[in-house]
């Protein structure tokens, strides 16, 4: 078992999810609410990680933060290395990856929060910052936090862009699944067994951690709703 | 002072609105209400037309195609100048149909989120305040979806009338609850319209509630307004027939309770007594509500029947209307009745024909009046 590569797709996964966190859910309010005519665009290019073959996103990220690039000139000048085969290539790539992830169950829980809470919010004088926070939020959690768990099992389950963009750098990219690859190709079944089985634990155990937490964010008043509150109409106040 | 339509801008809220959406569906209305001398005004109509709309755009929840909207002088909203206040700022208090209660706080949460600005204390005492006034203190720490209808219409109330707003928009308070609610809602409504000396825009598509709490109404169909009035004068005397035939009752005349049995009322209604069923009112002042379709018309006394009520009178007026006749009666005071055109040749009915109107206790329709 390669510790070393679990502590590597872990730290990716994380820091990934992390900054998807930070970008998507703007991108997902924007895309929940916006009235734009070309919304439909934005909707294609944030969906288009879903369809494309890694190595096509892989391959195209890789011109674009290799050192003849924009990207990749600007950032040698200013951290004085380049981006590909290196960590911080790595979280860029798998942040483009995973975007889908993060951002669609976001923006479907934005989405399905009723307008007139909203409204009601804004009626009460609270701006649409402080509606967002204290209204939206709080009644999308399910979806923030589906969308960071998928964005955090979909990294550290990606293959093939790592392995376009990161290579397999002990200890800085090579991860979990490309260490398993490059066991099969030794023929050290023994090893991809054992690590495997690792991830595939590890997995669905954060997983179903995530899903029951998530059943038991929405009980205070979701099962309310259900059981003890269908009595709606039959009390007069 | 600058003055609009006679009075002072200075305590008047005046709207003038045109609203077109894309579908060329265009909503127009204007109005203006005194700020100083609370009133409620009732917006009637059927089910699109146009009422919400109107009460979004006062709230600025709606852009608005032309016109404005002035409350106390200051334009909430005026596209010619281009002014707009949004809605945050306009200290309206606006209940949804739905009551759009926070599912995720309790109802003391629901209480405190616009006032949250306010200092600890003062947050207290308003939310204690408003929750003894509507009788809701017993439920400050459950979540909405533990209420019954009529309670979360209160929190919901409770939640708009701790900021204090400087006017109420109630969008169908009623629509939501069921008939046995509805009514005690109603009259503790009133009641808190009548107290709480704040104006108050009530839409709904419902006579009765127009008639309980309204001091002033406009009935609005298809977008446009088709008259404004103090509610009975609207009711009874409808300028044109589109407002009949959607406020829809024929007769509405002032009563007063004469002796009350055991379930049962009598009431005095011009010269006439008639009996109606005692749903437990307090009032002895009513609005006696009669319907044209529920009065049966008898030209000889006929055989014992259920209708305890069976008033001689003569007709005074046949106008045809679709597929029936409206009858008009002198019975003591001016009733309708509607009954099929063959059934006025039947009878033989014409201008000065003595009559018996039958009508069955349960078919009139009070509304205590204020």
């Amino acid at each position: 078992m390669n510790w070393t590569a679990l502590a590597t797709s872990l730290q990716l996964a994380a820091t990934t999810s992390g900054i998807l966190l930070l970008i998507g859910v703007p991108v997902a309010y924007w895309l929940a609410y916006s009235e734009r005519r070309w919304k439909f665009l934005v909707e294609a290019v944030v969906a288009l990680p879903l369809v494309l073959p890694p190595t096509v996103l892989g391959f195209y990220i890789l011109i674009a933060i290799g050192p003849r690039s924009l990207v990749g000139s600007w950032y040698e000048v200013l951290a004085g290395r380049g981006l590909p085969f290196s960590f911080e290539g790595l979280v860029l790539a798998s942040t483009i990856y995973s975007f889908p992830f993060a951002v669609q169950p976001v923006a479907a829980a934005f989405g399905s929060v009723d307008r007139r809470f909203v409204e009601a919010s804004w009626l009460l004088g609270v701006s649409r910052l402080g509606t967002f926070f204290r209204v939206i939020v709080p009644q999308s959690i399910g979806g923030l936090l589906t969308g960071a768990v998928l964005s955090f099992a979909h990294t550290l389950g990606e293959f093939g862009v790592v392995l376009m963009v990161g290579g397999s750098i002990e200890g800085v990219t090579r991860t979990v699944s490309v260490d398993i690859y490059e066991q099969v190709q030794v023929l050290d079944y023994a090893s991809a067994n054992r690590t495997a089985a690792v991830l595939l634990v590890f997995s669905f155990v954060v997983l179903s951690a995530v899903y029951a937490l998530n059943r038991r964010i929405w009980s205070p008043w979701s099962f309310a709703d259900m059981g003890r509150g269908r009595g709606r109409n039959d009390v007069s106040g | 002072m600058r003055t609009w339509g006679g009075a002072a801008v200075e305590t008047m809220f005046q709207v003038e609105i045109e609203k077109r959406f894309p579908d060329g569906k265009t909503i127009e209305a204007a109005f203006e209400m005194a700020t100083d001398s609370p009133g409620v005004m009732v917006l009637f109509g059927p089910s699109g037309a146009g009422k919400t709309t109107l009460l979004r755009c006062i709230a600025g929840l709606e852009r608005l195609t032309r016109g404005r909207v002035k409350f106390d002088g200051e334009a909430w909203c005026d596209v010619e100048t281009g002014a707009w206040v949004p809605p945050q700022r306009r200290s309206v208090g606006y209940l949804f149909q739905e009551y759009a209660l926070f599912p995720h706080l309790k109802v003391s949460g629901n209480l405190l989120f616009g006032i949250h600005g306010l200092p600890r204390a003062e947050r207290g005492v308003r939310v204690s305040e408003v929750a003894e006034r509507l009788g809701i203190d017993a439920m400050l720490h459950r979540y909405p979806g533990e209420l019954s209808g009529g309670q979360q219409q209160r929190a919901a109330l409770a939640r708009v009338l701790v900021r204090r707003p400087r006017l109420l928009l109630l969008d169908e308070p009623f629509a939501a609850l069921d008939i046995r609610t509805r009514e005690e809602v109603r009259s503790y409504l009133s009641e808190l319209l009548s107290e709480l000396r704040i104006p108050a825009i009530v839409v709904t598509h419902d006579w009765a509630d127009a008639l309980a709490l309204g001091d002033e109404m406009i009935v609005m169909s298809e977008g446009k307004m088709l008259q404004k009035g103090a509610p009975q004068e609207v009711l009874t005397h409808p300028v044109a027939t589109d407002v009949a035939w959607a406020v829809g009752v024929e007769t509405v005349e002032p009563g007063n309770r004469i002796r009350t049995g055991s379930d049962t009322l009598t009431l005095q209604v011009g010269r006439a007594e008639l009996v109606a069923v005692d749903s437990g009112f307090a009032e002895s002042d009513f609005w006696v509500c009669i319907r044209g379709e529920d009065v049966t018309l008898e030209t000889v006394p006929g055989a014992s029947s259920s209708a305890r009520n069976r008033l001689p009178g003569q007709v005074r007026k046949l106008e045809p209307r679709g597929p029936l006749t409206k009858v008009t009666l002198d019975v003591g005071f001016p009733l309708e009745a509607l009954v099929t055109r063959q059934s006025a040749l039947d009878l033989n009915l014409a201008p000065g024909s003595r009559v018996w109107a039958v009508f069955k206790a349960s078919m009139v329709h009070l509304i205590p009046r204020r």
